[in-house]
């Protein structure tokens, strides 16, 4: 056996299953998180700008955003649960060997939910019930422990791409030392501020695109310009400061991490002035058909065109981690990126420079993109990490082939899984055909007045 | 065995506590929702639990955060064993959390009548199912080092009674907590159809219960041995009374302390439990054995602390709003208080914030050493809400 574990090792079959299992998971809570994250800003600064303003279409927006926000975060806190489960159900070596070690950041991430979902009740359920002044308040617990949760979940992330804060005598964990292994770790940062920003990127276009469809299908009432124009501003400034972001962990990563460095662009030689190449297909040590730019890895990766990185080759083949999956994730991650950055840019121009918003279809068009396009983006960002970090459970120290449970019948679990989730998704879409067309009153006793599309 | 390495024990056992208290009446209340095609009951049913459900499932979260850090191996050796019914559960929690918030988006009950049939069904199969996984930890299947029967661990005489127990005793909480709510915003029709159940369940669950002894006399001797002497009996005979107490209290249509007799009846049993099931958490392995570092386990304790620091007030405010029926009816509107701040010119705003994206740019890329790279994400950081307050048009005059 290799590694270590507080348990017997066993053999599992189905290591991929339970591994792609963990990632549907994780892929139908993440966007969730993002919303969690980004829209109670979002609707906080629509009810501050009506109480300041005395704007009633603000005032609406923030009143039916809420009713989404509270939707949204009860499945969020559904899929959360079924991802502790997992930690227990899929991979109890992971779990029951450093538990004592990596916890602690979930348990304080427990917390922060929970005062979340004391608030959100309180917010939600508090419209006309509380003096507006506190109502607002009540919104602002919203708002940060939205925050300090991610930031304890992506703490054991970091943990578990940069392991430390323990040691191993014996093939047992001692030394254990939680505090610093979670808040000490250098390499949570970026992960965490790439995080924070895609939350508003993903949420922003998410909305965005909702009522850009809205507006080409020629509803320009002042509600769907409102309400296109607070999700898209914010995803606006939020995608140029998130290429720079990329660019810190991208070199976060070339210092840490050299294998996954070399995974991401398929380099499979150690190559002085290494390049970059756009698309095609690793196999054999090299990228087929891809689109090669001279010196690009090693500028980006050490600010140096005749810098050394390190190629595939030069490590042991049983630590690299499938190269094709995560450089695609990476490329679709980048492509994206900065696509979205683009259109951004394009917004904020025509705003500051023309003083209004854009007026071409196409913008609006490309609006629509980005809201699937961001939600991809995120998915294939931590695709490129999680995967990346592969063949390890804890980088360096366990591999997920040690942690995964010995239990039979992960495919019947998985095909469970992928069940339920595809009927919730039917559901959901199905209920939002309905309720675009028939919106929900604003208050218990109002009959919808005003088309609005959510 | 030190108190430091119990402590983080009881705060498990005090998160399953209240968990089994109020999500176990949140879940109760789908037994309701199945039986009754009454438009006013199910919305009641809604109603009742809007504010509170997502609070009430945290304290899931927070058993089983604690319990990983804390006893990881215990954990673990759960998780070994006992996989199927945990993982019916997860597939339950999902159901019932998306027919809730699909529910939240529809026009209230009898719009979608699956969405309510999908809720009421996951709201009784998942506590059967976390029922079960404690009978089969409660009735000593499941083998510290993992490697129990998949199967027998929760499909077992001792594992059944606790899941019915388990549903009997929500839909009890469920039923006295709905009638209590109706009674607070005058509901008299609802107030008594909920009385009426909640007698029957009452009743029900007190029959499970104390019928139950004698299943769990006849599978697990020693957790039967645990409930009848000592502190496991005293736990017993507090949860009788209290039981008896609150039906009382349901019968003379005194619903408010009866919810909080009720509550602690259901306490009472998963106290005794633990109890019983001392000094070992699962067969032959004690706290000591399984408890994580002292580092650790002191860590949790702070992190506990602090965090009940702020979550218990927080609890307090929302709980005291919903009793005392601050969330059910709205007051008078009011003119919006804020005054008009002074405005920044948006053009002035949008250059300070050009200047601190470029500035930060050439810091994050090329700044030497991780200070100026620190300053230069913080700069770029500051660029973003300055731009989107700069960016987004002045509110007109028309749409004041």
């Amino acid at each position: 056996m290799g590694g270590i574990t507080a348990l017997a090792a066993v053999d599992q079959h189905y290591l991929d299953q339970a591994r792609q299992m963990q990632a549907l998971s994780f892929a139908v809570h993440i966007p969730l998180v993002c919303f969690g994250m980004a829209f109670p800003v979002l609707v906080l600064f629509c009810e501050w700008t009506a109480l300041r303003t005395g704007s009633e279409v603000h005032l609406t927006l923030a009143r039916r955003w809420s009713r989404v926000l509270v939707a949204l975060f009860a499945v969020g806190v559904v899929t959360g649960t079924i991802l502790s489960f997992e930690m227990g159900l899929l991979w109890p070596h992971f779990t029951g060997t450093f538990g004592s070690v990596f916890g602690l950041g979930f348990a304080i991430e427990g917390f922060s939910f929970f005062v979340e979902a004391i608030f959100i009740g309180i917010y939600v359920y508090g419209w006309d019930r509380l003096s507006p002044r506190w109502h607002l308040a009540s919104g602002i617990p919203i708002a940060i422990t939205g925050v300090t949760g991610s930031f304890m979940v992506i703490a054991v992330n970091g943990w578990m791409n940069h392991p430390q804060g323990f040691r191993i005598v014996d093939g047992r964990v001692t030394d254990v030392r939680p505090v610093h292994a979670l808040f000490a770790n250098t390499f949570m940062w970026h992960e965490f501020v790439h995080m924070y920003l895609a939350s508003f990127i993903v949420a922003g276009f998410a909305l965005a695109a909702c009522y850009a469809v809205a507006l080409l299908r020629g509803n320009t009432s002042r509600y769907v310009q409102v309400a296109l124009t607070i999700p898209l501003t914010a995803a606006a400034v939020a995608a140029p400061v998130q290429v720079l972001v990329g660019d810190w962990a991208a070199r976060t990563v070339a210092e840490r991490q050299p294998v996954k460095l070399a995974a991401l662009e398929g380099l499979g030689q150690t190559t002085t002035g290494a390049p970059v190449h756009v698309g095609g297909w690793y196999s054999d040590g090299e990228v087929h058909f891809g689109l090669p730019i001279p010196r690009l890895l090693s500028i980006l990766a050490a600010h140096d065109p005749n810098a050394t990185i390190r190629g595939l080759s030069s490590f042991p083949a049983d630590v690299l981690p499938p190269v094709n999956v995560v450089r695609l994730a990476f490329q679709t991650m980048v492509g994206l990126g900065l696509a979205m950055a683009l259109l951004a840019v394009c917004y904020l121009w025509v705003r500051f420079r023309r003083g209004r918003a854009p007026r071409s279809p196409w913008f609006y068009r490309a609006v629509v993109l980005a809201g699937p396009a961001a939600v991809v983006a995120l998915i294939a960002g931590w695709v490129t990490t999680e995967v990346g970090r592969q063949p390890w459970v804890v980088y360096g120290v366990m591999r997920t082939a040690d942690a995964v449970t010995g239990a039979s019948g992960i495919p019947v679990g998985y095909g469970v899984l992928v069940l339920v989730y595809a009927g919730c998704a039917a559901a959901v879409w199905w209920i939002l055909r309905r309720l675009a067309g028939k919106p929900f009153p604003d208050r218990p006793s109002e009959v919808p007045e005003e088309v609005g599309t959510t | 065995m030190t108190f430091l390495q119990l402590l983080p024990l009881l705060f498990v056992l005090a998160g399953l506590i209240l968990y089994t208290v109020l999500a176990g009446a949140d879940l109760g209340t789908g037994a309701w929702q199945l039986s009754t095609r009454d438009h006013g009951l199910r919305s009641r049913v809604y109603d009742s639990i809007g504010p509170v459900w997502e609070a009430n499932h945290v304290w899931l979260i927070f058993v089983l955060t604690v319990l990983w850090t804390a006893y990881p191996s215990v954990f673990a050796a759960v998780c070994i064993t006992l996989v199927v019914p945990l993982f019916l559960a997860a597939v339950g929690l999902i159901l019932r959390g998306t027919a809730y918030a699909l529910h939240g988006a529809s026009n209230g009950p009898d719009d979608h009548r699956e969405i309510d049939a999908v809720f009421g069904l996951s709201s009784v199969f998942t506590p059967f199912a976390l029922g079960a996984v404690v009978g089969g930890i409660a009735s000593g299947r499941v083998p510290p080092g993992g490697g129990g029967d998949q199967w027998t661990s929760w499909l077992n005489p001792t594992s059944i009674l606790v899941g019915v127990l388990a549903v009997v005793l929500g839909a009890y909480l469920a039923a006295v907590q709905l009638a209590a709510d109706a009674v607070r915003i005058g509901d008299d029709v609802a107030a008594a159809a909920f009385r009426r159940r909640a007698l029957a369940s009452g009743v029900l669950a007190g029959a499970v219960a104390v019928g139950g002894l004698v299943v769990v006399h006849a599978d697990a001797p020693r957790l039967f041995h645990g409930l009848t002497h000592g502190a496991g009996l005293a736990c017993v005979i507090v949860s009788v009374l209290l039981g008896l107490l609150a039906l009382g209290l349901v019968w003379r249509r005194r619903l408010d302390p009866a919810r909080f007799a009720a509550g602690a009846a259901v306490a009472a049993i998963v106290a005794g439990w633990a109890v019983a099931q001392r000094p070992d958490v699962l067969p032959g392995l004690t706290v000591a054995e399984a408890a994580a570092p002292t580092s650790t386990l002191v860590a949790v304790v702070v992190a506990v602390v602090a965090g009940g620091i702020i979550v218990f007030p927080s609890l307090g405010l929302l709980f005291g709003l919903v009793l005392g029926g601050r969330l059910d009816r709205p007051r008078p509107a009011e003119p919006a208080a804020i005054p008009a701040g002074r405005r920044v010119r948006a053009g002035l705003l949008g250059r300070v914030a050009l200047a601190c994206f470029v500035a930060g740019a050439g810091l994050t890329v090329f700044g030497p050493g991780p200070a100026l790279l620190a300053v230069g994400i913080v700069l770029v950081l500051a660029a973003a809400p300055l731009g989107f307050l700069a960016a987004l048009p002045a509110v007109p005059e028309e749409s004041r």
